[in-house]
């Protein structure tokens, strides 16, 4: 689902140093790093995969993670970042996002949208990159909206605030598609309009049956591919069809499916389904029943990409336990916390922290909620989630343990590159306020000659009559 | 007895319309004694232009003016092309400009207006009920040659107009037509130069949804699958020509058959783009499609002309320039990107000469020409040179629709539209004093105080009694 916003506005600390930083445009100067080569030196460092390192050091080179220990060299002409006293971790990953889209979430007018994609209307320069950054996170899975049975393609990106649509996408990252379960795709929730038809299905038998019916189509459009690639039909090639190809992906294993589900029984049905059909659920998302039905989730290989602690917004939602993301991990499913918030995905790392309240998973295990599951979710933990010799050097210098209220990011590193510095961001405000005043004193300038012309001379009997206070009106 | 009464003052009417024009037919110009700006070769400070029959027949400073020629003293004035409006919906009195701005603020766009009395149409379910397209028409077939805009565009110097209707998402072809003619036909220069293309969703029209595409992201999915249906059935059609007997016929899809017949003839696709990132991404659609394009509005292609110019591809831009909306909320926090559009959008000329992008003016539904030329002051402004804004008001408007061989410039054997003003066409003191359009003289009628002012009273008599339905 799409979030409703204010549904919780006790979070604020993260959320409100991040969100005055309204600026915009290309690459601030600041996004670049002196040199390709940065050391971060004396800092606690949380890898996320091999504990913990008191006063460890990071070299990072080309963009990448190429040394991290107790000490590492630090090369000649190396920016030397002194992270004493403060924190290190992998650049958080937000699984479930739907900023940086331009017009429109959803295309909800039909009940498999799979030809639509988020992919086709990435918008880099939207802010929300740049508070989602300033919160510590460096990827996100970019969805399509819920309001279909198969919805529409996604995109993995990467924050790199100032770069044009092309260069925020996570390069290799393996393509998804967005399915959605239950009271969304069924519109139960949403008004109809007096005189339209109410769209297929309205029951949660009926979205199982269009996921069921557009496979069926999938399978055939797949063979007569597959006819005419292996030369058994002559002439002109089958009609392409963007709903079914990214169908025949999922089919291939080639696209990820990023299921929006609510209740344990959903989420056996659509198991079920797709384990029948010969395909594989990637992440069920919101998955707040998954408690319930851990044992099967893992059975299927799915990860499980939830909420800490946010529910009760429609009824399907109502069986809700923080503990669900302890529980589904002690199952052995692959467990995320995502934000599917402009404004959440501000402080994940605090979303992650109450697995430790709620559940008591460890510290690394808290983390991991919200770096190396969901890269290993998204299939790109290869390249990102965790402090590895290898790895891109995505990383998060926090003032502040990560996983506590007090955490304010200080620096955002994606690629070796710096994409937040907090203080530089402080410095630009002012700027940034002054070149807004500037135009729209301008702006106003070039307005006011044409105001005067229009304004009346005389009061007309209409600004009489407004001018009376209300009360001497007569009825 | 009764039916005369009636029908002889219509004759009389129908005569009179016709006869004003009529009236003072020699065909023959000479312009003397003038300053002529020809735009494709340098300026003639004192020169002579004879128009003949419709064409331009000499230009220069030693030309025989014909005897039969009507000799107009040009001393004090100046002579330049008919200027060309790039993409309007003038003589298309009632649909609405394709939009190209998603800079504009909330609130939904107008509902689409049903047609009267026909039937509803089924709210569309997929690709395949080819929403809002249209793509057979033809903007030179619905012409309307009453469009009180004809005459208040061709009074401010403007002869031709590239008219597309902007309604749907293939609303139709875009026709060049000059604008005088007494029948449609008459304006007519070229009736399919360009297939625009909008990117609006499908519009909520009685308080029913539209159905599919509803988002940005649906409409691209429905252009892209509907120029892939159309490749693929182009090849079916060849096959089945060369070999009928034995094959099932291919489907008839009146979308797609003028698609693929578009395509065939080379049409410019014009696609809608006004920032960096719609221009990219507008860019690589046209790439992977193998589209050739023309991209239009564009306010803010200050920011993205070098890479426009890498792909070589022309740009219609809008001089409606974003303006705070008039019924803004003074106190709405507008955000600085919105800021920037507005203060910058004026140098995106200027950047495009910079950068060497081909590009040509449109009106895009600015009430009056007056406001088209006031908003082009802020380009000047801005740094565009003269040279290159009077470049792209004509033979760069021309030759992006591949029309140069016959517009656009005051050369021997075109069309002979023609402006003649008392100035620099750019000063704001300058008035324009004669135009030509194929050859035809007219006076610039004198703009009304309000756009929208009604015809008079006379005129709606004539049409009631001229028994229109």
């Amino acid at each position: 689902m799409t979030r409703q916003l204010g549904t919780r506005s006790k979070r604020v600390l993260i959320a409100l140093t991040a969100a005055l930083a309204w600026g915009t445009a290309r690459v601030p100067a600041h996004a670049q790093a002196a040199s390709d080569t940065v050391v971060i030196r004396d800092a606690t460092i949380l890898t996320a995969s091999h504990g913990r390192i008191e006063q460890g050091s990071i070299l990072v080179r080309d963009g990448k993670i190429a040394a991290v220990g107790p000490s590492v060299d630090t090369p000649g002409g190396a920016t030397v970042i002194d992270g004493s006293g403060l924190f290190v971790t992998p650049g958080l990953i937000d699984c479930h996002s739907h900023m940086a889209i331009d017009g429109g979430v959803n295309e909800g007018s039909i009940s498999v949208s799979s030809m639509a994609g988020t992919d086709d209307v990435l918008d880099p320069t939207t802010v929300e990159i740049y508070r989602a950054a300033a919160g510590g996170v460096t990827t996100a899975n970019i969805l399509h909206g819920s309001a279909n049975a198969i919805g529409g393609t996604n995109a993995v990106i990467k924050l790199r605030w100032g770069k044009d649509a092309e260069g925020i996408r996570f390069e290799g990252a393996p393509p998804g598609i967005k399915f959605a379960l239950g009271e969304n795709p069924k519109r139960s929730n949403s008004s109809l309009q007096p005189g339209t038809e109410r769209r297929y299905p309205a029951t949660r038998m009926g979205v199982i049956d269009v996921v069921r019916e557009a496979f069926t189509d999938a399978v055939e459009y797949q063979a007569k591919w597959r006819r005419y690639e292996a030369g058994d039909t002559a002439g002109v090639p089958p009609a392409r069809d963007l709903k079914l190809e990214p169908l025949v992906e999922v089919l291939e294993g080639k696209r990820l499916v990023h299921a929006h589900s609510y209740r344990s029984d959903e989420i056996l049905q659509l198991l079920r389904l797709a384990e029948e059909i010969g395909f594989k659920i990637a992440t069920l998302q919101h998955v707040l029943e998954g408690y319930k039905v851990a044992d099967e989730i893992a059975a299927h290989g799915a990860g499980a990409s939830t909420f800490s602690d946010w529910w009760a917004y429609k009824v399907e939602a109502f069986d809700a336990i923080p503990y669900n993301a302890a529980l589904m991990t002690e199952r052995g499913v692959v467990v995320s916390i995502n934000s599917d918030s402009a404004e959440e995905v501000r402080h994940l790392n605090q979303e992650a922290a109450k697995a430790m309240r709620f559940g008591g998973l460890s510290e690394e295990q808290a983390l991991q909620l919200v770096t190396l599951n969901p890269a290993r979710q998204l299939q790109v933990d290869e390249r990102v989630g965790s402090i590895d010799v290898g790895k891109d050097a995505d990383l998060v210098l926090w003032k502040n343990h990560p996983l506590s209220v007090y955490a304010v990011a200080q620096k955002v590193f994606i690629d070796g590159q710096l994409y937040f510095d907090r203080e530089e961001d402080l410095a630009r405000r002012a700027a940034l306020e002054k070149e807004k005043q500037e135009l729209l004193a301008k702006e106003k300038a070039r307005r006011e000659p044409d105001d005067k012309k229009k304004a009346p001379r005389v009061p007309t009997v209409e600004t009489t009559r407004r001018a009376r206070p209300r009360w001497e009106q007569q009825p | 007895m009764g039916i005369v009464r009636w029908v002889l003052p219509i004759l009389c009417l129908g005569l009179l319309r016709v006869a004003v024009p009529a009236a003072a037919p020699p065909p023959y110009y000479a312009i003397r004694d003038a300053r002529i700006v020809p735009v494709t070769g340098p300026v003639i400070e004192r020169g002579t232009i004879v128009l003949s029959d419709g064409l331009i027949t000499a230009v220069g400073t030693s030309v025989t003016v014909p005897p039969e020629a009507e000799v107009i003293d040009g001393t004090g004035l100046t002579v330049y092309p008919g200027l060309i409006d790039a993409l309007t919906t003038i003589g298309l009195p009632d649909t609405e400009p394709p939009q190209a701005a998603t800079d504009a603020p909330g609130g939904p766009p107008p509902q689409a207006t049903p047609s009267p009395g026909g039937p509803r149409r089924p709210a569309s379910r997929g690709p395949e009920d080819r929403p809002g397209s249209t793509p057979w028409q033809r903007a030179a077939d619905n012409l309307d040659t009453d469009d009180r805009r004809i005459v208040r565009w061709r009074s401010a110097g403007f002869t031709t107009a590239v008219v597309a209707s902007g309604r749907g998402i293939f609303p139709g072809q875009a026709s060049v037509v000059n604008l005088a003619g007494e029948r449609p036909g008459d304006m007519v220069v070229a009736s399919s130069v360009a297939l625009p293309v909008s990117l609006q969703p499908q519009r909520r029209s009685a308080g029913r949804s539209a159905g599919f595409p509803s988002s940005l992201m649906g409409v691209l999915a429905y252009v892209h699958q509907v120029f892939l249906d159309t490749q693929h059935a182009t090849r079916v059609a060849e096959a089945y020509a060369k070999a009928p007997r034995g094959q099932k016929r291919p489907e008839y899809d009146r979308t797609v058959d003028a698609l693929a017949q578009v395509l065939a003839d080379g049409r410019l696709v014009l696609l809608p783009a006004t920032n960096r990132t719609e221009t990219l991404r507008m860019l690589d659609f046209a790439r992977e499609l193998e589209l050739r394009v023309a991209l239009y509005g564009a306010h803010g292609a200050y920011e993205v002309a070098d890479e426009i110019a890498a792909h070589k591809v022309p740009v219609l831009l809008s001089v409606k320039w974003p303006e705070r909306p008039k019924d803004a909320d003074p106190e709405a926090d507008e955000s600085l990107r919105v800021l920037r559009l507005r203060d910058r959008a004026p140098s995106t000329p200027a950047a495009l000469t910079k950068a060497n992008v081909k590009f040509a003016f449109y009106s895009d539904g600015l009430e009056t020409p007056t406001d088209v030329l006031t908003n082009l002051r802020r380009a000047l402004d801005a740094g565009l040179a003269r040279d290159a804004a009077l470049r792209a008001f004509t033979r760069d408007a021309a030759e992006i629709f591949g029309l140069d061989d016959r517009l656009g410039s005051l050369e021997t054997g075109k069309i002979a539209n023609v402006l003649v003003t008392d100035g620099d066409l750019f000063d704001e003191k300058t008035t324009v004093k004669l135009v030509f359009v194929d050859g035809q003289k007219f006076e610039p009628v004198a703009e009304p105080t309000r756009p929208d002012e009604k015809p008079t009273t006379s005129e709606v008599d004539g049409d009631a009694q001229g028994g229109r339905p």
